[in-house]
């Protein structure tokens, strides 16, 4: 659920990383958040386990820019992926505007990514949304690993409608930032349809 | 949408920052902020330029978030009052119709029982402003969104 200020001329809007526990969540908030300037993010949260697996969520604000002079400002959170923490899920995704799917592209992790996968189709059917009409795209991640599926296949089990889809390697930065402005503009022009 | 488009006009913005505002002054409180439920800071009043108030938002939205959760399983209402007491900063939340959190930060200078009795009047003003918006977002149905063009949407990635 998107916020819009007229009185500062700000429009706040909600992304969620979903994905299996390890598949790398947390890195792509890091990474942006070290490759963002100071000026355009706010402070990183993560409440971590530690082991530095997910507990409840991690929490990062960023500042885009100006859209017809409204400041467009994005809050990025992750869920963490272990199995058991389903509770804790469900209320991330509650007011959740964008969702990406992280995949763990390793062969061994593709039960993991079906299972999450499905489990985010639940959760969020049940606050009435679906993933196929809402702002969702995909990103492959740790194509670095040995042992990864190719591409394709991965595309075959989780991406069947198309979404938007990433490679990536999250510690690196690769596919990182293209995944967030993906999913950004597909808010944003989800924003405009509301308003047409 | 599941969930109805959250709006801020000037109007009611000032009649919530003058409700905040006062309430500093009347529980005798370091800062009082207000949130939704989804983190985002509404308004904030009092010496709230020391703290973090975005950060605060979000894990304060994500405390209810959690309490909310277990007041399901133990199929009570929502906990609408939170009270946590530190050394030197004690910390009220309270969760008003629902719909926004209402959070005070006050020390030795003043009691809970004051900030407690506050909160409550408080309370009561702001659920009325906010069902005003909720009504008005919901009316509105046009976003300043309309009008923007892919070319707007590209160009704020081009940096
Ligand atoms: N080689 C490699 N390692 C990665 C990649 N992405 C993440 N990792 C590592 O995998 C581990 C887990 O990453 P996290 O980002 O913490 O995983 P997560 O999805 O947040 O996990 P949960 O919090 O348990 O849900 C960390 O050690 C990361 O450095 C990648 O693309 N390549
Ligand atoms: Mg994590």
């Amino acid at each position: 659920m998107s916020f819009i200020n007229y009185l500062s001329r700000e429009i706040n809007c909600k992304l969620v990383y979903y994905g299996p526990g390890l598949c790398g969540k947390t890195a792509n908030l890091q990474y942006i958040y070290n490759k963002t300037n100071p000026g355009a993010r706010g402070k990183m949260i993560s409440l971590a386990t530690e082991t530095e697996r997910t507990l409840f969520f991690d929490f990062l604000p960023l500042a885009l820019g100006e859209i017809r002079g409204f400041k467009t400002r994005f809050h990025l959170y992750t869920v963490p992926g272990q199995v058991f923490y389903d509770a804790s899920r469900k209320l991330i995704l509650k007011g959740v505007d964008g969702v990406v799917f992280v995949a763990d592209s390793q062969i061994a992790r593709m039960e993991a990514n079906m299972e999450s996968l499905e489990n985010l189709r639940t959760n969020l059917a049940e606050q009435g949304y679906s993933l196929d009409s809402m702002p969702f795209v995909i990103q492959y991640n740790k194509r670095d690993m040995p042992g990864v599926a190719p591409v394709e296949e991965l595309r075959q089990m989780l991406n069947p409608n198309n979404a938007p889809e990433f490679e990536a390697v999250a510690p690196t930065g690769v596919g990182v930032f293209d995944t967030l402005k993906a999913v950004a503009k597909l808010v944003l022009t989800e924003l405009k349809k509301a308003g047409g | 949408m599941a969930e109805p488009q959250m709006v801020m006009y000037a109007e009611e913005f000032h009649q919530i920052q003058g409700i905040v505002d006062s309430l500093v002054k009347s529980s005798n409180a370091s800062v009082v902020f207000i949130i939704d439920k989804n983190g985002q800071l509404i308004a904030a009043s009092g010496d709230s330029e020391h703290i973090d108030t975005t950060s605060l938002a979000s894990l304060t939205a994500g405390n209810i978030a959690a309490t909310g959760g277990m007041a399901k399983l133990l199929r009570e209402r929502e906990f609408t009052t939170q009270f946590h007491e530190g050394e030197k900063a004690n910390i009220h939340i309270q969760l008003v119709d629902n719909r926004v959190i209402l959070v005070v930060i006050f020390d030795k200078k003043t009691s809970l029982g004051l900030v407690r009795l506050r909160v409550k009047k408080s309370s009561e003003s702001l659920g009325e402003i906010f069902q005003v918006l909720a009504t008005k977002a919901q009316g509105s149905g046009q976003t300043p969104f309309a009008e923007i063009t892919d070319d707007d949407i590209d160009n704020l990635f081009n940096d």
